[in-house]
């Protein structure tokens, strides 16, 4: 079946089997392999993407049911010349990530976060963070991650 | 794993869905937010040939409230109920459903007729004695809360019926708590607590094959509190029948002793919520967050 989908500003067209997840669409049509899949059925959030800007997992959703949408994934977040956005500088400050398996889905719940509450208190990140498993860090990195990136975006440098 | 193979329709309006349906002779299922369908697929305990698709149908998402009721369209989604305020008991259980990625697409419509006993809105619909409204081959009908649930996952509808929209009555006072293991996990026991005028509805979800109506229909005068207000003697009292009326069973997440001490324990703190009610201002704060 014949979609559109516009991933990260650009259009692409694409010929899909109605059976084809975004998740999948996105990593084998579009070569976009940074949305991660772990458990493929909703539980472990690695592959959260952004669809018409509302978090969603890109595991539940065939790519035929996102034709026309405008999706946001983690290549999108950094600046073209590879700087990176404060959510990805302050994961990598405050050791966010380890293996970095669950780490584009836990960058694109957190940018949907700040974009709706740019300022969350700590109980509310990690209310957010808590659809998303992270086998490495114990959490508590990660929610240092949001917490410092939502006062750098407040008051850039 | 990935999903099998299936051919795929996307509906235009409900008619086309329905015929859809009864072209694929039961061996359809509607797609609506996915969020219980697609997992069921990708382990394969299902295998449908056709998927109908009835995210683009106009106005399956209205939400309105009208004498009393809110009236939802089927395909209002988990982030619209939890954030409109004209039926705050039903805003307080979509916020426990999931999490924000499940919310933006997982639908009220879905979750009634995926029928999970251990779901917030099936047993938010059966408390609050509200009613769907299915559209079939032969026409529309419609199926009470009491009607709806016939199982463990299995609803009244036929299929090549669709559900198309929801009433669900606003209770002049309610209640909710549920106890999961983790923020987000389907319940081990929920209780939704919902009084209309001087008639009290306790509802159990987690403890049997359907939403638990404390009392079933005939002994909701057990319950009455008399319309006067209800004091911590009449709680622990009403906490007691619905731990000696539920029947569960034991599982992985919990055996039946724990589960009756948790409907105990939920009902207790659902209806001290309720009780409360007389004191705060429509919403305020006892809308607590989940963790």
């Amino acid at each position: 079946m014949r979609i559109t989908l516009t991933v990260n500003g650009t259009r692409h067209r694409l010929d899909v089997e109605p059976r084809r997840t975004l998740a999948d669409a996105l990593r084998e049509d579009l070569g976009l392999t940074g949305t991660h899949l772990g458990c493929e059925h909703g539980v472990c959030g690695a592959c959260t993407v952004l669809v018409d800007a509302e978090p969603a997992r890109a595991c539940l959703m065939f790519a035929v049911q996102a034709d026309g949408s405008t999706v946001r994934t983690v290549e999108g977040l950094a600046a073209p010349d590879g700087t990176l956005d404060p959510l990805q500088e302050a994961f990598s400050t405050c050791h966010g990530l380890q293996c970095g398996a669950c780490t584009p889905g836990m960058l694109m719940t957190a940018t949907h976060l700040l974009e709706v509450e740019p300022a969350p208190d700590r109980e509310r990140i990690r209310a957010e963070m808590a659809g998303h498993i992270c086998r490495c860090t114990g959490y508590m990195g990660i929610v240092d991650a949001v917490e410092s990136a939502a006062r750098a975006v407040r008051a850039p440098s | 794993m990935k999903c099998p193979p299936f051919s795929y329709h996307r509906a235009t309006d409900v008619a086309d869905a329905v015929a859809a349906l009864a072209d694929a002779d039961g061996e359809g299922k509607i797609l609506a937010g996915g969020q219980s369908l697609v997992p069921v697929l990708a382990l394969r305990r299902a295998r449908p040939d056709v998927l109908v698709d009835v995210n683009r149908v106009p106005g399956l998402a209205d939400l309105a409230g009208r004498e009393g009721v809110l009236h939802a369209g089927a395909l209002v989604r988990h982030t619209a109920l939890a954030a409109q305020d004209g039926h705050p008991l039903v805003a307080a259980a979509a916020g426990w459903i999931g999490h924000t990625a499940i919310r933006s697409r997982g639908t009220l419509g879905g979750s009634l007729a995926h029928a999970d006993p251990a779901a917030e809105l099936p047993a938010v619909l059966r408390a609050c004695a509200g009613a769907v409204h299915v559209a079939g081959p032969g026409g529309t009908r419609r199926v009470d809360a009491d009607g709806l649930f016939v199982g463990a996952l299995q609803s009244d509808l036929a299929d090549d019926e669709v559900l198309t929209g929801v009433e669900l009555p606003i209770p002049d006072a309610w209640g909710f708590a549920e106890f999961a293991r983790r923020h987000g996990d389907f319940a081990v026991v929920s209780v939704v607590a919902a009084r209309f005028g001087d008639r009290l509805r306790v509802v159990v979800g987690g403890v049997a094959g359907t939403p638990h109506l404390v009392g079933g229909e005939e002994a909701l005068d057990a319950l009455d509190p008399g319309g006067g207000p209800l004091g911590p003697d009449h709680v622990d009292r009403l906490a007691d029948a619905a731990a000696d009326d539920v029947d569960p069973v034991s599982d992985l997440h919990g055996s039946a002793g724990y589960r009756r001490a948790l409907t105990h324990e939920m009902t207790r703190r659902a209806l001290t919520d309720l009780a409360r009610a007389g004191d705060r201002s429509a919403t305020s704060s006892h809308r607590r967050e989940p963790v």
